[in-house]
């Protein structure tokens, strides 16, 4: 990747006096080159399109009411208000509730944390064992965690609500925590078995005749080796589980709500009149965590789902 | 499970054996337990709560008759069939562009894969206000003077499923961006300057040459939307909510309200088993050439 930055830049400013310099001659690329307001045209264009909607939700929620029944909603706020912010925060209603979407987004982060934490914890030490201790069968059961994962939800989640009731976790968050864990692993652990297999054998043979063991080799070597895959792990859990909504409406119970499913509950209510700019600063609120995990860790973020679509 | 071939053989790796239990777990009960069990059920006339007495084909008689269900499977068929040509022919285009050594290739890139960060709520939700007719584009296009222009696909029952296709695309373009971008970026220059050479134009080169060089990423990328395609049920429930009336449902959300609305458990079963056979007929396929062939080989 490094390369290419770097070659895309020499490109711009020396234009290619490359091997084909027969007969005609390099063609003179200048900055404002047909090709070059082509492609710069259409993916200015095609950026703008894809902005457009955050722009309209957060021109949208800086408004009041009245503006927004008279004006266009592509047009920027005339007195910007953040009202809306600190209704949908702190007084919006879902049924009895006027709480605000802050109840969705602590329960959020109630499910949040166990679930990152347990997720990666099983998957990694699935991975470890898969790559470096494998026993009979253990390859069939990746296979079957692997297929699994193409199952569609629909076909397992009522056996997995019997199961929660018989151990009467059915409506909790430690219920909920588990669901993710188990969906989460067919994706993890293949991602720590790919890593931990890259890991030089020689360490863990090393490490072996130092009479180090199972636990001893994943704590004291595999895990300080393999922090950026625990970073790239984490950033595929934390968005996947913030934007869950299927597993949030089943396993849990109103008032254990996770903030996507209080936050549809909140715009899509029947009753009173819709202020659509809470809603829509409720629903930039709900987007805030993933947004900013996306932007902040950028390349990471493509590795993550890079590493999550190619298989094997 | 760890078939002992000596009598000491058992605990050899038992640590590992007791670290993986969650994932065995897993796999046998969860995974082709629970799936076995809900085919098993979809032969039985539950109600409210499961029960063992079995109808044969009853559910999936009622379910193929069901008319909320033929529209759940038609309006699936065509936001797959759209969302898969669609996501491609985009995904590919605008790799290829971030592929022509451009200034601010990260900037675009971050741009237009952000939306994928985002849950198909919040796509819903925001798609359903612009979409909204009394406040958005609508409005805007018949202010501007165009007073008899339309455009409400959520509140139109022949064209909703389009308006919900266009916030599926919006969401889920960026990743196949970023798949057809690595796939493109692991292309051989000197391919590049051969057809340079023959004097091949950059269309042709990318459809004859290129592309048939990623049938890797190509059928990665479908495999992605394809399972994607079958799960939709978010962004429906945020956009519309299955409606106008019953326009825009689809299987996904056929299988939720059968089981926890409408207290009909039989054929939330049905339905979710033919779900299962759908992904079947899809994947097998497509493992066997993907895996098949090579272990063997």
């Amino acid at each position: 990747m490094g390369n290419v930055t770097r070659a895309s830049a020499d490109v711009q400013v020396s234009p290619v006096p490359q091997e084909m310099t027969g007969p005609r001659g390099p063609k003179p690329r200048t900055v404002l080159s047909r090709r070059n307001i082509m492609i710069y045209g259409t993916l200015i264009m095609v950026s703008l399109y894809y902005m457009l909607p955050l722009y309209v939700m957060i021109v949208t929620s800086l408004k009041g009411m009245p503006e927004i029944r008279l004006g266009n909603i592509f047009s920027p706020p005339v007195e910007i208000t953040f009202q809306p912010w600190v209704k949908a925060w702190a007084e919006a209603c879902t049924g009895l509730n006027c709480d605000g979407l802050s109840r969705g987004f602590f329960n959020s982060v109630r499910i949040l944390i166990p679930s990152v934490l347990l997720s990666i914890a099983i998957a990694s030490v699935n991975g470890y064992a898969l790559a470096n201790w494998r026993f009979k069968g253990s390859e069939t059961f990746f296979t079957i965690l692997i297929v699994g994962a193409f199952i569609p939800y629909q076909v397992m989640i009522y056996p997995i609500v019997i199961m929660l009731r018989e151990v009467g976790l059915y409506g909790s968050l430690t219920g909920l925590v588990i669901v993710h864990t188990i969906f989460g692993m067919p994706i993890l652990t293949l991602l720590f078995r790919n890593y931990f297999a890259s890991v030089p054998q020689e360490l863990f043979k090393a490490a072996r005749v130092d009479g180090a063991g199972f636990w001893g080799i994943y704590f004291r070597i595999m895990v300080p080796m393999s922090l950026p895959i625990f970073v790239v792990a984490m950033i595929l859990q934390v968005t996947g589980i913030w934007n869950d909504f299927l597993f949030g409406v089943i396993y849990t119970k109103p008032d254990l709500y996770p903030m996507t499913v209080q936050l549809n509950n909140i715009v899509n209510s029947t009753q009173g009149v819709k202020e659509y700019n809470v809603n829509m600063a409720a629903t930039i609120l709900t987007g805030l965590v993933p947004l900013t995990i996306y932007f902040i860790s950028g390349k990471l973020f493509v590795r993550g789902i890079a590493a999550g679509a190619v298989k094997g | 499970m760890a078939a002992a071939t000596g009598p000491a053989r058992w605990h050899r790796n038992l640590s590992a054996k007791i670290a993986a239990i969650p994932m065995i777990t897993t796999a046998l009960v969860v995974f082709i337990g629970g799936t076995a069990w809900t085919v098993l059920y979809s032969f039985t006339s539950s109600k409210l709560l499961p029960k063992e007495k079995f109808v044969g084909f009853a559910q999936y008689e009622r379910l193929w008759s069901s008319s909320k269900w033929l529209i759940s499977i038609e309006n699936l068929a065509i936001y797959g069939a759209f969302s898969l040509i669609f996501s491609l022919l985009i995904g590919f285009v605008l790799a290829a562009l971030l592929d022509q050594k451009i200034r601010f290739e990260d900037t675009f890139r971050t741009l237009l894969l952000y939306p994928f960060a985002l849950s198909f709520i919040v796509t819903g939700l925001a798609w359903q206000w612009i979409l909204n007719p009394d406040f958005g584009i609508q409005q805007v296009v018949r202010n501007l003077g165009w007073e008899n222009f339309s455009f409400d696909p959520l509140y139109n029952p022949d064209i909703v499923i389009y308006g919900i296709l266009i916030a599926g695309l919006w969401q889920g373009t960026g990743l196949i961006m970023c798949l057809m971008l690595a796939g493109l970026r692991g292309i051989d220059e000197d391919i590049w300057k051969a057809a340079k050479i023959d004097g091949i134009p950059m269309w042709k080169t990318y459809i004859f040459i290129i592309i048939p060089m990623m049938r890797g990423i190509f059928i990665t990328a479908i495999v992605l939307i394809a399972s994607g395609i079958i799960k939709v049920y978010d962004l429906v429930v945020a956009q519309t909510g299955g409606g106008p009336g019953i326009a825009s449902e689809v299987p996904a959300k056929y299988v939720y309200d059968a089981m926890f609305l409408s207290q009909n458990l039989g054929q939330g079963f049905a339905a979710s088993t033919m779900m299962l056979l759908t992904v079947i007929v899809i994947v097998v396929p497509w493992a066997y050439l993907e895996f098949g062939g090579k272990r063997r080989g």
